[in-house]
């Protein structure tokens, strides 16, 4: 299973006035088992991007290639790509429509044409992983809290049982709360299905801690693909695309430039606290 | 998606027309499309035809958009045009078996046919080079005088603004909407009639929640702004005519007054 994008570019209204270049020239590949943090700033591209995973858009050029078939060639399922290749969107609530939750999440299943009892075999276990309480799950959707339909909406996908899954600013108008909540169900989710996770985001305090590769998108542009530490350690760059590295960052940066022979490389607030009790005492000032 | 929908769509651009009053541009395309019931003669669709190209050319749209308004209308076109050709009594010119081509027949439907393309060439360049918010402007304008009778003018083309201003935002919603039930495998391009309306069930519910929840937040938001209708309310941009506008008035004027001259003359 694996992904592979060929120098795909993709022009919005092409040909009137308002055309946009929104993707430009982007190739690289997903492998298997990644998690990825897709981040940008608005109007980057990040939200586009996504489409071409799963097919819903073809590139204006270039090419995807799933397991090697290219996505757009005649006769290729793209109904099945887009059960292999979830995608969650910004504000998946917003699509919730069943009677009840229940009936929601199977909305998937029942379009690949499982049988009822799988479908709801299914269901449950999606909305298991989300950490959805049973109590919600025959109530209707739109009287669940914004947090919760938002749980409901990423099983409705997860119950298709991708082997990537792409989460479009999952943690969109959540409270700090609310956010680690989503992220931490994210990694659980990855660890306890082995499938790889695409998080798009426009902080880096949302994927420092979990992502173990990081895209950077500017202008349609990939201007960085690496791990979480080199990505940050050009936070300068960053700034100057309206973007900036996770606060513990500059915490340690400023602390090594007053003297303190800390390690910057360091990406969440657990591990500077352990760096910086490691070096106590040895600040003269 | 929805290429088909670009009937009264805003082209941006800075042309003469585009800075002209949209009284002026209303007033000029309801005495356009009169003027093409008055004219009969060659003569008369001629002048039509050069004022039409004079105001094409003033608007600097390209080409391409004035006339893209026709898709919507072209079957519209053939069936009149064909209705004319076949129906008209009159001088039989060829016949295949019970339809007859007369020579009546075919002079009517090329004036049927040029009326309905100037008219609707000629108020796409009208929809082409005002804003709704200006159309709508406009409108209440002009229909000022009705709120002598009790009209609700203002709350008439308040509402219109609004709807106006909805169908893009709706359109963008649906595209939204349709996509994320195809992530889920949801089938929009099936053949089969009760498979089509099924599968429109998980678009139609989450888009009617949404247009009231906009419409809920719209509300608000005016509610919050303290709007409570016309009475006394100011604009900031008021319609004042400038020296242009009443030179486009005098142009208008001019050539609705040649057309019932060549009217009366017979050309
Ligand atoms: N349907 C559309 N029609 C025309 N232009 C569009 C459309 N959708 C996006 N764009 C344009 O394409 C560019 C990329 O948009 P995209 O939604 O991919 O950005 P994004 O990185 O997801 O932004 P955000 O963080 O705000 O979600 C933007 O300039 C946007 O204006
Ligand atoms: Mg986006």
């Amino acid at each position: 299973m694996s992904l592979k994008i060929d120098d795909i570019t993709y022009v919005y209204e092409k040909g009137t006035a308002m055309s946009v270049n929104a993707l430009d020239h982007i190739s690289l590949e997903i492998p298997d088992g990644q998690f990825i943090g897709l981040v940008g700033h608005t109007g980057s591209g990040k939200s586009t991007f996504v489409q071409m995973l799963n097919g819903l858009l073809a590139p204006t050029t270039g090419h995807v290639y799933w397991n090697g078939q290219d996505v757009h060639e005649k006769g290729f399922d793209r109904r099945k790509l887009r059960a292999s290749v979830g995608l969650v969107f910004q504000y998946p609530e917003h699509q919730l429509f069943e009677a009840d939750v229940l009936s929601d999440v199977e909305f998937g299943p029942k379009n690949l044409g499982l049988s009822e009892a799988e479908c709801k075999e299914r269901a449950v276990e999606a909305l298991r992983h989300v950490n959805l309480p049973e109590e919600f799950w025959d109530k209707s959707p739109f009287d669940l809290s914004g947090g919760q339909q938002r749980r409901a909406a990423i099983a409705g996908v997860l119950a298709m049982h991708p082997s990537i899954l792409i989460l479009d600013e999952p943690t969109a108008g959540l409270d700090p709360l609310g956010r680690d909540e989503i992220l931490n169900m994210v990694r659980g989710m990855k660890e306890k299905l082995r499938i790889t996770i695409v998080l798009v985001s426009h902080s880096m305090d949302d994927v420092a801690q979990y992502a173990d590769r990081i895209l950077v998108m500017n202008a349609g542009k990939i201007m960085m693909d690496d791990t979480p530490e080199k990505v940050f350690s050009r936070y300068k760059e960053l700034e100057a695309i309206g973007l900036s590295a996770p606060q513990v960052v500059y915490i340690m940066q400023y602390l090594k430039e007053r003297g303190l022979p800390v390690k910057t490389n360091i990406l969440t607030v657990d591990e500077a606290v352990d760096e910086i009790l490691a070096h106590r005492g040895e600040l003269n000032v | 998606m929805f290429d088909g929908i670009t009937l009264g769509q805003y082209y941006q651009t800075d042309s003469p027309l585009h800075r002209l009053d949209p009284r002026v541009k209303l007033v000029g395309t309801m005495a356009y499309i009169i003027a093409l019931f008055i004219v009969k003669g060659w003569v008369g669709y001629f002048l039509a035809f050069l004022f039409l190209a004079t105001m094409i050319a003033l608007s600097h749209v390209p080409l391409r958009f004035v006339v893209r308004g026709m898709k919507a209308i072209l079957i519209i076109l053939l069936i009149t045009v064909a209705f004319n050709v076949f129906l008209t009594p009159g001088k039989v010119l060829w016949s295949f078996g019970v339809l007859k081509v007369t020579k009546e027949g075919l002079v009517f439907a090329a004036r049927m046919a040029v009326r309905l393309i100037f008219l609707i060439i000629g108020s796409s360049v009208m929809t082409l080079t005002t804003t709704p918010n200006q159309l709508t402007d406009g409108l209440e304008s002009l229909m000022g005088p009705l709120k002598k009778i009790h009209v609700p003018v203002h709350e008439i083309s308040m509402m219109m603004s609004i709807a106006l201003r909805f169908i893009p935002i709706l359109m963008e919603e649906t595209d939204k909407i349709m996509k994320a039930q195809m992530a889920r495998g949801a089938d929009f391009e099936s053949k089969h009639l009760m498979q089509k309306i099924r599968s429109m069930v998980p678009l139609l519910v989450p888009l009617f929640i949404s247009a009231f929840r906009r419409a809920n937040d719209l509300a608000m938001a005016m509610e919050a702004r303290c709007y409570h209708g016309g009475e006394g309310r100011t604009r900031m941009k008021p319609l004042i005519y400038k020296g242009r506008d009443i030179f486009g008035y005098g142009v208008v004027a001019a050539f609705f007054a040649a057309c019932i001259v060549l009217r009366v003359v017979g050309l």
